[in-house]
């Protein structure tokens, strides 16, 4: 599959953190889309696949809306936050196979003025795997939100390494700093500092409000074509070099595993590396799945970019800041930027890797991996080149 | 908010999970362990994904252990937990090897440290429903 699909065309509607877009989850997806599919040069009737995010639009709607009358490849992968990556490795493969020419991928929802996700799970775990085990073992306990199983691996890197909050601030501070570079952002203009991630209020215990990603509005998408059809469409392809998906054991339980740093990424990573052909030290930039700041640290060290335990170390000094020798979550991340549950991350790694990404262009970018995080863990990266 | 919105949330008592529950309510601690090759799980499985095997019994756990890991909630994330707070969900890794989430009932949240000693000290949350919580241990 290396390099035999490329993204083609991407598209995003404003991000924001205010009432009233006026539309639906439906319908922010669809601008989305239609920009997407404008951007690669193609019209919405040539979209033979669509791989919508889990829960939030089926594929029969976007298409019977977009006027695809020719699908002939549809699913959605329940992996949460991991799925736009994921849906990017399986809309790769079906394009390499022949499955599909064209394939959509869109994600998007009112995040701020629709049902709030600190909401989503609290009152209804059967909207994802493992929900009956979440309602039997961890509900009757208060612990109802992401926030809080993540916070329960934080605690257990903070023992068993020394990891220190200040650490996980770096990685708020970072991506914050990147989105002054970048006009989309919800915070850009809003400038933070290590002192006021330290003061922000308590969540859960070791997470800050300002270890938290935003809820915002908005959507984004990305269409994803075969390496020989896209050398004919309107814009500067980004090659698939490598993709993988990958789930920790057991996936529908979080406390009950061996090594509880053995996420989805950790299986996912190497696969996705070894078929690229390349190493962590060959990237260029990374845009990691920020939903709090700790799956940032845990990522970085199961990506492989330093030792399980060396995360927070890491992200001091500056490293994976703007001008640092791993800028990460160029566009300031679900944390600074919004929260287009990871498909922003996603585009950005096209923009930067297309050398549009204007003030915040990474000089001489070549090659970006973009992960995902979702569920109690599930992972999945792509490793992308111009 | 409608009152059944702010009920605490209980467990559904279906299947395997329902018998777990109905043990805890008689005052014991049981997980599944396997009658092949002698390994213990939780949660609730069809099969033992050690051995393969199907066979399984309801075996009582020792009650003691250590607490693995605990986050201490200090905004609620669901109404029914808001007039607790702080709060704190442990992860309590019981002797036999398997873990369990719960709350160690008699320790300040503050006070909650990775391997403190716990025992299992079952909490009614209904008549019908007792949750394996653990206090600090006594000996």
């Amino acid at each position: 599959m290396k390099d035999r699909a490329c993204i083609v065309g991407i598209g995003e509607t404003a991000y924001v953190r205010k009432p009233g877009s006026g539309l639906s989850p439906l319908g922010l997806q669809l601008q989305a889309a239609l920009r997407a599919i404008d951007d690669a040069g193609l019209r919405p009737r040539e979209i033979d696949g669509l791989l919508p995010f889990p829960n939030l639009g089926s594929a029969e709607e976007l298409a019977a809306n977009l006027g695809c009358e020719s699908l002939r490849f549809a699913a959605t992968l329940h992996v949460g936050g991991a799925a736009p990556v994921a849906s990017l490795q399986a809309a790769a493969a079906a394009v390499s196979a022949g499955i599909a020419r064209h394939v959509l991928l869109p994600a998007g929802w009112n995040g701020w003025s629709g049902s709030r996700a600190r909401d989503a799970v609290a009152l209804d775990v059967s909207a994802i795997p493992g929900g009956a085990i979440a309602r039997d073992y961890y509900v009757p306990w208060g612990l109802t939100a992401p926030l809080q199983w993540y916070a329960l691996l934080a605690r257990r890197h903070m023992h068993e390494f020394g990891t220190r909050p200040e650490q996980l601030g770096a990685i708020a501070v970072a991506m914050r700093k990147h989105a002054q570079r970048n006009p989309r952002a919800v915070m850009h203009g809003r400038p933070m500092t290590l002192d006021d991630h330290l003061a922000s209020p308590m969540l859960a215990d070791p997470y800050r409000l300002l270890d938290c990603c935003l809820e915002t509005d908005g959507a984004a998408a990305v269409v994803v074509t075969s390496a020989e059809r896209a050398g004919d469409l309107a814009r500067r392809p980004v090659y698939v070099m490598g993709a993988a998906s990958g789930q920790p054991y057991p996936a529908d339980e979080i406390t009950n595993r061996r090594d509880v740093f053995r996420t989805g990424l950790s299986i996912a990573a190497p696969a996705a590396f070894r078929m690229a052909g390349i190493a962590p030290a060959d990237v260029d930039f990374a845009e990691i799945y920020d939903c709090f700041t700790f799956e940032v640290l845990q990522q970085i060290e199961e990506l492989g970019f330093c030792k399980r335990g060396e995360g927070g170390a890491f992200v001091e000094g500056g490293r994976i800041e703007p001008g640092g020798a791993l800028p990460v979550n160029t566009h300031g991340g679900l944390l600074s930027e919004a929260h287009v549950l990871g498909m922003n991350h996603v585009v950005e790694a096209v923009r930067q890797l297309r050398g549009e990404a204007g003030e915040r262009q990474v000089p001489g970018a070549e090659i970006g991996v973009v992960t995902g995080w979702g569920d109690f863990g599930d992972g999945s990266i792509a490793v992308l080149r111009r | 908010m409608a009152p059944a919105e702010t009920e605490t949330p209980l467990p559904a008592l279906e299947g395997l999970s329902g018998e777990f529950y109905r043990w805890c309510r008689q005052g014991e601690l049981r997980f599944q362990r396997c009658a092949d090759c002698r390994a213990w799980r939780h949660v609730p499985r069809e099969m033992c994904a050690a051995c393969g095997s199907a066979r399984w019994a309801w075996e009582r756990s020792c009650g003691r252990g250590r607490v693995f890991t605990w986050t201490v909630v200090v905004r609620a994330m669901h109404p029914a937990f808001a007039g607790r707070v702080p709060y704190a969900p442990a992860v309590i890794e019981l002797e036999e090897g398997v873990r369990l989430l719960s709350r160690v009932v008699d320790c300040a949240p503050e006070d909650l440290a990775i391997d403190m000693p716990v025992e299992v000290a079952f909490e009614a949350a209904t008549p019908e429903i007792a949750l394996p919580a653990f206090r600090r241990a006594r000996s």
